[in-house]
């Protein structure tokens, strides 16, 4: 028994050496070397500046400025809303949160469900309308019209892809609020739309950041 | 549905079925002590930890010798784990998520230590909130290489119990382990995580990184070992992601090709060891039979969740939704999924992670619509058979085929035998024994969490989601398994952080218990069935004996796994699953 004890803490004592720092850290030094880029979270940056990273989506909200022309606060939190100026991500039930990711775990018979989604239609469908009530895509006016996963959540909370029928809709209402023709937004997003691995493995999607940096050096804004 | 969908699947389907016969045959050669292309490279090291360990890898050990290596091996392992995982506070790195991590409580990480153990890598815990780079390094990488040899090894020393033409030996279980991790699982974590590096999965040890959004909006992005560790999860079915959200992470499955190869390499040491069993038996025919058996099941499990998923939620079409694929995009039941795996990519590697004990998810199972979350529940009911964990699926699919052929030998009259070896009372009572402990340890932990206020504090959704959750919480772990209708307990654990992390005592130690019982029981039994196979003499097939290596035996082989998994199952499916995939009816 002592024999069996004894060789039982070696071997997992050696294999926690071997397995647990020797296997991870030649992997890192490999990484490091090889891919440093991609190993470090394909971070982008402006200037010097990291505004994110490729892989991860966020959100690219402004402050919601009251009636007073400060930013409202609710219960000490301040109050944000989606910039128009720029191209949203899919739904999250993090709020975008790439340190503490989290399923939104609604259920497919809940009735929180119905509510959740009922919330991200009208927000997606107040988006397509400019404050003088014209709808920018005049295509897009209740669920039925809406692609799926703009108004589904994510499963990481930080999907950094949109699908091309939902850029396409946005795309409408970002070339408005720019004042740029909407076939230059279109061109834009053909260049930044990713297609299946290998032509048919996964689903095409546009990188949401790389669009919005992308329409940035456009406009010439910042 | 689309045609690329399908075209993903069929493809998946040839690429699993070209490549496994290629390791299938490699192992053989490992486990029987041939040279392979490896031993230039690792033969010095393996005889190098030979006398590390201080033991003598040529001694033969029966099976009550090998289940004792196997249990103090692994009480090692316990103990090892709970202490890195309890002294966060004092590792290194301990502050690169920005704040000095503590460890979990005593409860969360007794769950977590018995679930790393036993291969079924239960998420109480959120892995960038509240773990270390030193504990998913140190600990849990390194379980995840032991449990997975574990479960190999058993079935190896199964294997050799129905080859064995002499003596009770089933080999020595030092040598299968080290053999096992260096040969296998090793070399193939290394090539797995380089090319998940290549793709844009993260490996470093740094600090979380701040980004200041275009809109001023700030994020903190983590950052860690992510691939090294990723790669041996889905090698040794293992399903513990470095983040909480698993594969549906961009930095551990970045996009629809690291999907596929994520998926590929889950199945491809359950598939090959079916063929190593052939090998090692001297029937490719044999082989064959049992892989065809999995593999009907299997594909038919993914058409009905890619159908299911692909037709969309009540909820979805309750808000108006139109959910058929339209013109660039997916269409479906896309809420809990990523856009890069689409309805498709989703809902095969549910498939793949419920067949399998791997659990690692890269979408939402508490999301998918009733039907396709029941596919998920049916394959664990099958006992994860279905090619299974590493070593686990093998060793329980060949209970079931002595089952079977007892079975079969009952209905035309005829003493059982398998491979020539007689199957008389003793076997078939420990492989009915065997058989029986996971559904027992589910139905028992469920029906307690169920009936009992601490047990039903867990639940997340109301309706028969909330049961389906708690039942699938107890099936999954005492299956090993370790993917979750996330629902259960997930608003308070793992969401509470590291500061406030705390736990929920039954689910915790519940869930813990059940994965561990689970887990060493069936192996002791199926190593008891190998010694009692091991020593028996081998007749000589004649005109009456049963096939095992036809259509009709596959046949029969599916019919009792299905009948046996109903039987046991099926009241408790209808008050979950089955009754949301019958109804559009939106619950409170």
């Amino acid at each position: 028994m002592s024999r069996d004890l004894r060789t039982a803490f070696l071997s997992m004592i050696i294999f926690t050496v071997l397995l647990g720092l020797g296997y991870p850290l030649l992997m890192t030094g490999l990484a490091q070397g090889i891919f440093p880029g991609k190993a470090n979270g394909s971070l982008i940056k402006r200037g010097d500046v990291v505004v994110g990273s490729a892989l991860i989506g966020q959100q690219f909200y402004e402050p919601l400025i009251g009636s007073d022309g400060k930013q409202v606060v609710v219960k000490g939190v301040a109050q944000t809303q989606p910039d128009p100026r720029y191209f949203q991500t899919r739904p999250s039930s993090t709020s975008d949160n790439a340190a503490g990711s989290a399923f939104s775990n609604l259920g497919p018979n809940n009735r929180t469900t119905l509510v959740a989604f009922r919330g991200y239609i009208a927000t997606y469908l107040a988006l397509n309308r400019a404050p003088d009530g014209r709808l920018y895509d005049p295509a897009v006016t209740r669920a039925s019209e809406i692609p799926v996963d703009a108004v589904d959540d994510s499963a990481s909370s930080i999907d950094p892809d949109i699908s091309v029928a939902n850029a396409r809709i946005q795309a409408y209402r970002v070339a408005a609020v720019r004042g740029l023709p909407l076939s230059t937004i279109d061109a834009l997003l053909a260049t930044y739309t990713t297609g299946r691995s290998l032509g048919f493995l996964g689903e095409p999607g546009v990188d949401v950041l790389e669009l919005n940096l992308a329409l940035d050096r456009l406009s010439g804004s910042r | 549905m689309t045609v690329n969908g399908w075209l993903q699947i069929v493809v998946f389907c040839a690429a699993l079925i070209i490549a496994s016969p290629f390791l299938g045959r490699y192992m053989a050669k490992v486990y029987t002590g041939e040279r392979v292309f490896l031993t230039p490279v690792f033969g010095g090291v393996e005889r190098l930890l030979y006398r590390c360990f201080l033991i003598d890898s040529k001694q033969e050990q029966d099976w009550k010798r090998y289940a004792r290596s196997l249990i103090i091996f692994s009480l090692a392992g316990w103990i090892i784990l709970y202490v890195i995982l309890r002294t966060a506070s004092i590792q290194p790195w301990n502050d690169y998520g920005g704040i000095a991590y503590h460890a979990a409580p005593w409860d969360v990480t007794f769950n977590t230590v018995s679930s790393f153990l036993t291969n079924t890598n239960w998420q109480y815990y959120g892995g960038e909130t509240t773990l270390t780079y030193f504990s998913q390094m140190a600990g849990l990488t390194v379980q995840n290489f032991a449990s997975a040899a574990v479960g190999i090894v058993v079935a190896v020393a199964l294997v050799r119990g129905i080859a064995g033409r002499s003596g009770k030996s089933l080999g020595n279980f030092y040598s299968d382990i080290v053999k096992t991790v260096l040969y296998v699982l090793l070399p193939l974590s290394f090539i797995s995580a380089l090319i998940l590096i290549s793709q844009g999965s993260i490996q470093n040890i740094a600090h979380y990184v701040s980004a200041h959004g275009i809109t001023g909006v700030a994020q903190t992005i983590a950052m860690g070992p992510v691939a090294s560790q990723e790669a041996i999860k889905l090698v040794g079915t293992n399903g513990g992601g470095f983040f909480n959200v698993n594969s549906a992470h961009p930095f551990e499955n970045p996009n629809g090709f690291t999907n596929f190869y994520e998926m590929w390499i889950v199945l491809i040491i359950p598939a090959a060891l079916v063929w190593m069993y052939g090998r090692m038996v001297g029937s490719r025919r044999q082989a064959m039979a049992i892989f065809a058996t999995m593999f009907v099941m299997f594909i038919g499990g993914v058409a009905v969740a890619y159908a299911a998923e692909a037709h969309g939620s009540p909820a979805q079409h309750a808000a108006g939704l139109h959910t058929q694929v339209i013109a660039n995009s997916t269409g479906g039941n896309m809420e809990g999924k990523e856009q890069r795996f689409g309805i498709a990519g989703s809902a095969i590697f549910d498939v793949v992670t419920t067949v399998t004990s791997c659990g690692a998810v890269n979408s939402s199972i508490e999301s998918y619509t009733g039907l396709g979350g029941a596919i998920p529940f049916a394959n664990l009911s099958a006992s994860e058979v279905i090619f299974g964990g590493v070593g686990t699926g093998l060793y329980s699919m060949l209970e079931y085929v002595l089952l079977a052929v007892f079975i079969g030998g009952l209905m035309v009259g005829r003493t059982p035998e398998y491979l020539g070896k007689k199957v008389e009372a003793k076997e078939i009572k420990l492989v009915a024994i065997g058989i029986l402990i996971t559904p027992l340890a589910a139905l028992f932990s469920t029906a307690l969490a169920t009936a009992s206020a601490a047990g039903r504090a867990s639940i997340f959704n109301g309706g028969p989601q909330g049961f389906s959750e708690t039942f699938y919480a107890y099936l999954s772990q005492a299956n090993n398994n370790g993917s979750a209708f996330a629902g259960y307990t997930g608003f308070i654990q793992p969401n509470a952080g590291n500061a406030g992390s705390h736990g929920v005592l039954l689910a915790d130690l519940l869930g813990g218990f059940t994965a561990m019982f689970a887990r060493y029981a069936p192996i002791v039994f199926a190593l008891a069935i190998a010694g009692a196979l091991a020593g028996k003499r081998v007749s000589p097939v004649g005109l009456g004996t049963m096939r095992t290596d036809n259509g009709t035996f596959v046949v029969l082989l599916i019919g009792v796994i299905v009948l046996v998994g109903a039987l046991t199952f099926f009241p408790a499916l209808l008050l979950g699953p089955i009754v949301q995939a019958l109804t559009g009816h939106l619950y409170n």
